[in-house]
């Protein structure tokens, strides 16, 4: 097995947990963990289309890999303002859901 | 089964193994330790891949920074009272998900298995760009991200003011014009002092250097500027410096530079050299190094602005 092929399945892998853990982990910034994991599985596997895409007398081809550096960094951005949401989010309910239904229930001290 | 494909094997299973960490950890905390490992970790894959640019901005932004956000925002939930999680999900909504999610692994599994062969590629491409208007770059990554995709690369920093925006208008209308909360709260804690002192003007070297080599080199300006943006934090960790407030001139300026500086060099290209983000070959590595020192700058101040997060209330009269 190729490192290629072995990293792709690493990354197919890590979609699965990403996967897992945002559909149960209750707790935002856990779901947030868990979708940075399904982002960086995605890359991985973009990656070794990089790798395969050798040609030209380079060992990669750059343009997937161009990509995967600006897709980092613009998850990063997207991470930041979904952390500020949910922090302002529960600063102003006192909760820690993202459940819609929260506000409605009768345990919902701050039920408006 | 030779020393560099066990290594492999074993990358894998450590990367797999801290994946489930990062899900299955019971704290918070654990998990974004996790995290940080695991991109630490990814770095190694990424240079297995011949993708040492790749690497260093994993390294960098995905383990380094994205760690650093998620532990100062846990941090501030935890100082938010009465703040309860919801309640577990019940066993059989778990095995659901867990099967749900083993299939989408082994159709992606599946997927990479099968790829096309011969594999398709842009290479060529990139390496006529980086031979031809990118001229003078020896890093075909460069020269794919400031050559032949330019306008992406534009857009990307177009993408950063824009989070940094939502990310200040999350704020309360009464913090609006103020500077975000520290990134401690506690008074300045002597090691730290230290180890901010010490790390930071080597860490400005090494982002410059980054910034400088990654013509030719792995490098360039996503890597140097998140290295740069990593001291600056460091040093607001230490409270040495403080956040800025949001309605600071200067560093409005420094956001929008990249970005603008890109663009009018884009624009410029029209009229120059016939065609949009065409750069003049004698002139193409000047320019080129141009855009990205300022890309630089912008990169700096952004991402730290997104994770000192929204202005909080304001503190003179």
């Amino acid at each position: 097995m190729t490192p290629s092929v072995l990293a792709g399945l690493v990354g197919a892998a890590l979609v699965g947990l990403g996967l897992y853990g945002l559909i149960l982990h209750p707790h935002p910034l856990r779901k947030l963990l868990a979708f940075n994991l399904i982002g960086s599985g995605v890359f991985l596997v973009f990656g070794i289309v990089a790798r395969r895409g050798a040609a030209a007398g380079l060992r990669f081809d750059p343009v997937p890999q161009a990509m995967v550096i600006t897709g980092i960094v613009v998850a990063f951005a997207a991470s930041a303002l979904a952390v500020a949401l949910i922090l302002r989010l529960s600063a102003e309910t006192s909760r820690l859901t993202l459940d819609p239904e929260a506000w409605t229930k009768p345990d919902g001290k701050d039920a408006t | 089964m030779t020393l560099l494909s066990i290594l492999d094997v074993e990358l894998a299973l450590l990367i797999v193994g801290v994946a489930i960490w990062t899900i299955a950890a019971r704290d918070l905390f654990g998990a974004v330790v996790g995290y940080v490992a695991y991109g630490l970790l990814l770095a190694f894959v990424w240079i297995r891949l011949y993708a040492p640019d790749v690497a260093l901005t994993e390294a960098a932004v995905g383990g380094g920074v994205t760690g650093v956000l998620l532990i100062t925002a846990g941090k501030r939930l935890g100082a938010l009272k009465n703040a309860v999680p919801d309640a577990q999900p019940r066993l059989a909504f778990k095995l659901l998900t867990a099967a749900l999610a083993a299939l989408v692994a082994c159709a992606i599994g599946a997927a990479v298995l099968m790829l096309p062969d011969p594999p398709p590629s842009l290479a060529p491409d990139a390496a006529a760009a980086a031979n031809g208007a990118g001229a003078g770059l020896g890093n075909p990554i460069t020269a794919v991200l400031m050559s032949y995709r330019s306008f992406d690369t534009m857009l990307e920093k177009v993408v950063l003011i824009l989070a940094v925006i939502g990310v200040w208008s999350v704020g309360t209308d009464k913090a609006w014009g103020g500077a975000p909360a520290p990134f401690r709260k506690a008074k300045s804690y002597p090691p730290m002092v230290f180890f901010a002192q010490f790390l930071a003007p080597v860490g400005v070297l090494i982002g410059i250097h980054l910034f400088w080599a990654g013509a030719n080199a792995p490098g360039g300006a996503f890597q140097g500027g998140a290295l740069l943006a990593a001291m600056w934090m460091v040093t607001m960790m230490a409270r040495l410096v403080e956040p800025p407030p949001v309605d600071a001139q200067w560093l409005r300026l420094s956001l929008v530079a990249g970005p603008a500086v890109f663009l009018i060099a884009g624009l410029a290209g029209e009229i120059v050299a016939g065609s949009f983000f065409a750069y003049p070959p004698s002139l193409a590595k000047p320019i080129i190094l141009l855009i990205e020192a300022f890309m630089v700058l912008s990169i700096a101040a952004a991402l730290p602005m997104l994770v000192a997060g929204p202005p909080s209330e304001r503190t003179d009269p």
